[in-house]
């Protein structure tokens, strides 16, 4: 019986800024003051605030340290866990008021949010399976298997409006209902969890496995039920070593537990699942070539149809979900179709997770409501862009996504409206970008991901992709023409329209998007040969004001290339054929003379 | 384990684990002082018995046992506070493990303040 428990972030960012070492520094402090027996320490997974890790919440009190250091531990252990008073300059200033210190719940972060699928991250330590059956863990799989028949479930989670969090938007109970009916007698199923999330700056998929992995268990066991398969698989990128890790634990815990194997609960049903770990190619994230992968094949993809409904992993019918999906399965399942379908808007029920990062002051994890205006994300939740700058477009759906400018910024997020602007769901990426980013190399940054990543498998992808970063390229560099802009377009919608998966028939997207709000931008490229946002070096000139320069010679000294030139106290000039753009004699001078243009 | 009554059973041990991480506003707070004067007049295993019994009683969602420095009444550590929103503050004083006891049975769970402690 512990009086007090101390949760500390063991999520992916808070472990990499030392949240290890602070356990350890915790655990030994806690026992050098006698209290082991009074106060446990436990590891979650990720809260969300990962700009402000390592994070560490002290209950009862519920009192939010954050960025804590390994050298603040034993002023923590000997103020607050033996004396009971709270270490003021530690506490998440958001909490902190005049009449004391308010409940996290009520900050500006964690008021907004609804948090469903993220529900048990940073509350339960997801090594122990029995504090994820405190929550109600394991009750959904009781109840679907002694309470409900395969086509009740199928039902609840088509009436609960679920909708796949991967980026498509499939409805999940359709895909679960075809893969029931679409082979009659089939001899063996397969139930799959996509956990290759590959967008640069996601998180989402991987701190629900970090933190709450039992719940992908028990949403996949509840599926295979649904469907009538006994087996499932896990595809999980080899870079997610906590995820992994924490997935083989929970496995075996289930298992020991009688939550996975044969005959649960009595009543005859068998499930398994096995862990297949990709090597980090972004097109396994595609359903077909994902299958390929696990079946020890080439991760490319194959043409559809057949489905993997009808014909999926080894040929059998399978379901593939991905693993925010499965998060909201078993609430689902115990608080109701209705629960779930009374959130969110007309055709995009339920929350979802977005993982915040670019420009943003609360870099992290949040899950809102469907419906929630990108503005509340951004200015509310997100805490607004730093250093006064101004919001100039957000990325959603990564590399096969869109860009939202700020003529959009109130507009309800969900399914059709981001597909409406030109934009897409994806799986949750949220980058923001304020007026310092160049869009034209926002569009080459995500091209060029593309490019890497594509498998080859397909002409329009593979040469397309290409031709289309190198005409951008030429772009930034101030080589190209006004007949490009229309090619660039031309050869867009030829690789939508011939790629043979989503990677090619979406990887034109951030090229067109930025071209329809920003089109401005490309043409100061081309015609005026200037970059507005001052990003695309080759299109920069950096000089010095001649009336403001006092000759202090520090950005001479300063330059890596040695390209200025003058004497103590007159004015000096850089010279343009040596400068290479690094922008650190701008940096260093007290007196503004220099500028870019 | 394969039953859905050992599932049950493990839910109903974690309850308190898990109820202690829940933040709700309403709940009723007890602050035992933890200051110098209280720890060696023995606040602690005061602490510890209202932490346990509360827990035993399944009550930990409703009731937060918390801890602050000296209040100032030196004299009649270990001393407690019983915080009910809505209702006046009663702060207990000279307390032990046992009084501990019957303050979360009588005050906590029956609702009647223990006159006999309460100073």
């Amino acid at each position: 019986m512990y009086r007090s428990h101390v949760l500390v972030c063991g999520g992916t960012g808070c472990t990499s800024s030392g949240s290890q070492q602070i356990i350890d520094s915790l655990e030994k402090e806690i026992k050098a003051a006698g209290l082991e027996n009074e106060i446990e320490v436990v590891k979650t997974g990720c809260f969300g605030l990962c700009a402000l890790g390592p994070i560490m919440i002290v209950y009862p009190e519920g009192t939010f340290y954050s960025m804590v250091q390994e050298k603040d531990i034993p002023e923590i252990v000997s103020e607050h866990l033996v004396k009971g008073r709270i270490v003021s300059r530690l506490v998440y200033d958001e909490t902190v008021t005049e009449n004391g210190i308010k409940s996290l719940q009520d900050t500006a972060f964690y008021s907004k949010q609804n948090r469903v699928a993220l529900r048990n991250c940073g509350v339960i330590s997801p090594e122990n399976i029995e504090e994820y059956i405190g929550t109600g863990g394991y009750e959904a799989l009781g109840k679907v298997l002694t309470k409900m028949t395969p086509e009740e479930v199928i039902q609840t989670i088509l009436d609960s409006g679920l909708r796949g969090r991967g980026g498509g938007g499939f409805p999940t109970g359709m895909k679960w209902k075809l893969a029931r009916n679409i082979v009659p007698n089939a001899d063996q199923k397969y139930v799959c969890c996509n956990a290759d999330e590959g967008d640069p700056g996601a998180f989402m998929d991987r701190s629900v496995l970090e933190g709450d992995p039992h719940v992908v268990l028990e949403a996949m066991a509840i599926a295979g039920y649904a469907i009538g398969a006994n087996q499932g698989y896990i595809y999980v990128r080899a870079e997610y070593p906590i995820a992994v890790k924490r997935l083989e634990i929970a496995i075996n815990q289930a298992r020991e537990y009688g939550m996975l194997g044969k005959n649960i609960f009595g009543t005859g049903f068998d499930f398994d699942i096995g862990l297949r770990l990709g090597a980090g190619a972004f097109v396994c994230g595609e359903e077909t070539a994902l299958m390929t992968s696990i079946e020890g094949n080439r991760g490319e993809p194959r043409p559809r149809p057949p489905f993997p409904a009808e014909k999926g992993l080894f040929g059998k019918p399978t379901i593939l979900n991905n693993v925010e999906t499965y998060a909201n399965i078993p609430r689902i399942i115990l608080n109701g179709a209705e629960w779930f379908a009374s959130m969110g808007t007309e055709k995009s029920k339920g929350t979802k997770v977005f993982a915040l990062g670019g420009k943003i002051k609360n870099t992290g994890l949040v899950e809102i409501p469907m419906g929630t205006t990108l503005r509340t994300v951004i200015e509310e939740i997100g805490g607004g862009i730093p250093n006064g700058k101004k919001f100039k477009a957000a990325q959603t759906g990564g590399p096969s996504g869109g860009c939202i400018p700020a003529e959009h910024y109130d507009i309800p997020i969900d399914y059709d409206n981001l597909i409406s602007i030109g934009s897409m769901m994806g799986s949750g990426g949220l980058i923001v970008m304020d007026e310092d980013n160049c869009m034209v190399d926002i569009a080459k940054f995500f091209l060029a991901f593309t490019v890497d990543e594509s498998c080859g498998k397909c002409t329009p992808c593979r040469i397309g992709t290409k031709r289309l970063y190198e005409m951008l390229d030429k772009i930034t560099k101030g080589q190209g023409t006004l007949e490009d802009l229309d090619k660039i377009e031309e050869l867009c919608y030829y690789i939508k329209n011939n790629s043979l998966c989503g990677l090619g028939q979406t990887a034109p997207n951030p090229v067109l998007s930025t071209l329809r709000y920003f089109r401005d931008e490309y043409i100061a490229h081309v015609v005026d040969k200037t970059c507005p946002a001052g990003v695309c070096k080759d299109l920069l000139k950096y000089s010095i004001d001649p009336d403001k320069c006092r000759g202090c010679t520090l950005c001479a000294r300063k330059c890596p290339a040695s390209a200025i030139s003058g004497t103590v106290k007159q004015p000096h000039v850089i010279d343009q054929d040596k400068c290479v753009k690094c922008g650190a004699c701008m940096e260093t001078c007290k007196f503004g003379a220099i500028s870019k243009n | 384990m394969k039953s859905l009554e050992e599932l049950k059973a493990i839910k109903d041990k974690m309850k308190s684990t898990i109820d202690l991480r829940h933040e709700d506003p309403s709940a009723t707070k007890v602050i035992v002082s933890m200051g110098t004067c209280g720890i060696a007049s023995g606040a602690r295993e005061v602490l510890n018995a209202f932490a346990e019994v509360v827990a035993e009683k399944g009550i930990t969602r409703n009731v937060m046992v918390s801890q602050s420095g000296c209040i100032g009444l030196c004299e009649n550590e270990p001393v407690a506070e019983v915080i009910t929103p809505g209702k006046d503050k009663v702060t207990y004083g000279k307390l032990t493990p046992e009084k501990a006891r019957e303050i979360v049975e009588k005050h906590l769970i029956g609702g009647t303040v223990v006159d006999e402690y309460k100073i």
